[in-house]
């Protein structure tokens, strides 16, 4: 599989990465050659199989594992606050998200 | 010379006073101070580490109990969430980012008096096979200093074989304990996935990933799997576990052994087939009955793996957009863009390289071709192991097919470094343990030898690993 400039562009932007000039050449020939590699599944018989998402059976054989959903004081805000690159008061500052 | 007894013998000598847990921890640091050239260690936890060394020899004066591992230091790979220092995964995005809660593992051996001393180093994120994709610096091989330690817990292999703890934490997706433990001649386990919870450990791949440890002999490896194997409610992939790790009956007497055919094939170096073949000899001698079994869907392994890991590698990564933690810019003028510059200066070329592999795998339009038919072909590989364990008690095996290679040799060709997978990877897809013994070398490099039990069997695998290892 022959990855084009533009495939290297689109995947950089579904992937939230600038990418330099230098790294769009170089992605879309290690890209490329990785898939290249990974396309031997694609003779591989795998009739009447199904997918394996989960190795030990956990979704199929018994319920999802969940837990109740309360507030315990494992995580503190003030630690979880240390690490906030902008912050006004006790909120996450970003950048404006509408108009 | 040794530095450490057995991690069993360290602690009573802390529990009885022969030794205080200050001195074990002081000693410790000196060691890794001493031994900085082997770039092992990202960072120290002085402080923490002699306050709770302090308090540990303060209950053992005042006769209260102190734990099964009192005192004993240790080290964990830098993606385990440990209060006391930075946690970064080895990677720049990650610079100075203060764990907010510690991850379960590291509270179950505080619980037992263990004490964290460092973190080290790996490849960022644990992508990759030599640390050289640590966004620091490269881990070198306690053996021989040109060559790497293997990845992506090298700097937790090398703390090992270096002895600057008794023990160390490591992770494996693909094959990151079992072949940096090959590479620097410790005893690497990755147990059954789901036997160790994973919460506050940095995620790669979630279907792979497992916790393990790493230490000088397999009874060690015992008894920290003891500590930290269990269910746990922050990670709901945890199973019921197995009673009593540490007790490890049996030898190798009329054990079924299945040699997997599809190891040694062309790509297998002399020297690493030598001392693998010797040490099937030695559990032949001891009394084992060893046949060669096939596992044809085994050479495919590795494709399938660079389609789910950098497939789940692009999911967990996505977190780190530069808004809530981690490295953010400050010349974005729009959202947008403070996320693609804050991941763009942040990660290194091998993160890249495999979140967008993994867009690509599952992006509408590709997902059926790559992403669905890679776990189709899991399954088919599943169905093999289980045929073949219905023959076989164990797998036997090279963990790599080749010793530790030279600093720099594949860090340019990214598909050359995923080959050097090849041994690991498929026992990570269908979630058996699997340990790395220590079997010899080959010229000056030591050479690991990979045993493979089915999944839930870790205990027999331990027993089988200390009886090869005695009788070696």
């Amino acid at each position: 599989m022959k990855l084009s400039r533009d495939d290297i562009l689109r995947l950089a932007k579904l992937s939230r990465l600038q990418l330099s000039e230098a790294e769009i050449v170089q992605y879309q020939k290690e890209l490329s050659s990785i898939l290249e590699y990974v396309a031997q599944l694609d003779d591989v018989d795998t009739t009447g199989l199904k997918p394996t998402y989960q190795v030990t059976g956990l979704t199929s054989e018994q319920p999802n594992a969940t837990r109740n959903d309360e507030v315990t004081s494992q995580v503190s805000q003030d630690k979880l606050f240390k690490n906030l690159p902008a912050r006004e008061d006790d909120q996450i500052k970003v950048k404006r998200m509408i108009g | 010379m040794n530095q450490w007894p057995s991690i069993t013998e360290l602690a009573s000598d802390v529990a009885s006073g022969k030794v205080t847990a200050s001195e074990l921890v002081q000693k410790s640091l000196s060691l890794i101070q001493k031994h900085q050239e082997f770039q092992a260690i990202i960072s120290t936890m002085e402080k923490r580490a002699i306050q709770r060394a302090q308090e540990i020899d303060a209950r053992i004066s005042q006769g209260k109990n102190a734990g099964r591992l009192a005192g004993v230091p240790f080290i964990a790979k830098d993606n385990f969430l440990v209060f006391g220092t930075q946690t970064t995964a080895a990677s720049n995005i990650l610079k100075g980012f203060e764990a907010p809660y510690q991850a379960t593992v590291i509270e179950k051996l505080e619980a037992e008096g263990a004490i964290c001393v460092a973190k080290a180093n790996l490849d960022a994120f644990a992508h990759g096979a030599s640390t050289e994709n640590s966004d620091y610096f490269t881990t070198k091989n306690p053996h021989d200093t040109s060559k790497v330690a293997g990845g992506s817990s090298g700097g937790s292999a090398a703390s090992v074989a270096l002895q600057l703890a008794p023990f160390a934490l490591g992770t494996d997706t693909g094959g990151s304990i079992r072949q940096p433990a090959s590479f620097c001649g410790v005893v690497g386990l990755k147990p059954t996935y789901g036997l160790v919870s994973r919460s506050g450990v940095i995620a790669m791949a979630s279907s792979t990933d497992v916790i393990g440890p790493i230490t000088a002999n397999v009874a060690d490896a015992a008894l920290v799997l003891d500590i930290i194997a269990g269910q746990d409610q922050l990670d709901g992939t945890t199973i019921e576990r197995q009673s009593a790790y540490t007790q490890l009956e049996g030898n190798l007497s009329g054990k079924k052994i299945g040699v997997i055919k599809e190891y040694f094939g062309p790509g297998l170096e002399a020297g690493v087939k030598t001392a693998v073949q010797h040490a099937i000899d030695q559990m032949r001698q001891a009394g084992a009955v060893v046949s060669e079994v096939s596992l044809p869907t085994l050479p495919l392994a590795l494709a399938v793996y660079y389609i789910v890991c950098p497939a789940e590698v692009s999911s967990n990564l996505a977190r780190y957009d530069g808004q809530r933690f981690g490295h953010a810019t400050v010349e974005a003028s729009t959202l947008d863009e403070s996320y693609e510059q804050a991941r763009q200066q942040g990660f290194g070329s091998e993160a890249k390289r495999r979140i967008m592999t993994g867009a690509y795998v599952l992006s509408s339009g590709y997902y059926d071709a790559y992403y669905k038919k890679a776990q189709t072909v899991r399954t088919k590989l599943m169905n093999e192991f289980n045929e073949v364990f219905k023959q076989v008690d164990f797998l036997v095996g090279p963990v790599a097919p080749t010793v530790a290679f030279d600093i720099g040799k594949n860090s340019e060709d990214p598909l050359a470094m995923y080959l050097g997978d090849i041994m690991s990877v498929g026992v990570s897809l269908v979630g058996v343990p699997a340990i790395s013994v220590p079997c010899g070398f080959a010229g000056s490099l030591p050479v690991g030898l990979q045993i493979i039990a089915p999944q839930k069997k870790d205990k027999e695998l331990l027993a089988v690993a200390k009886a090869y290892e005695e009788f070696a």
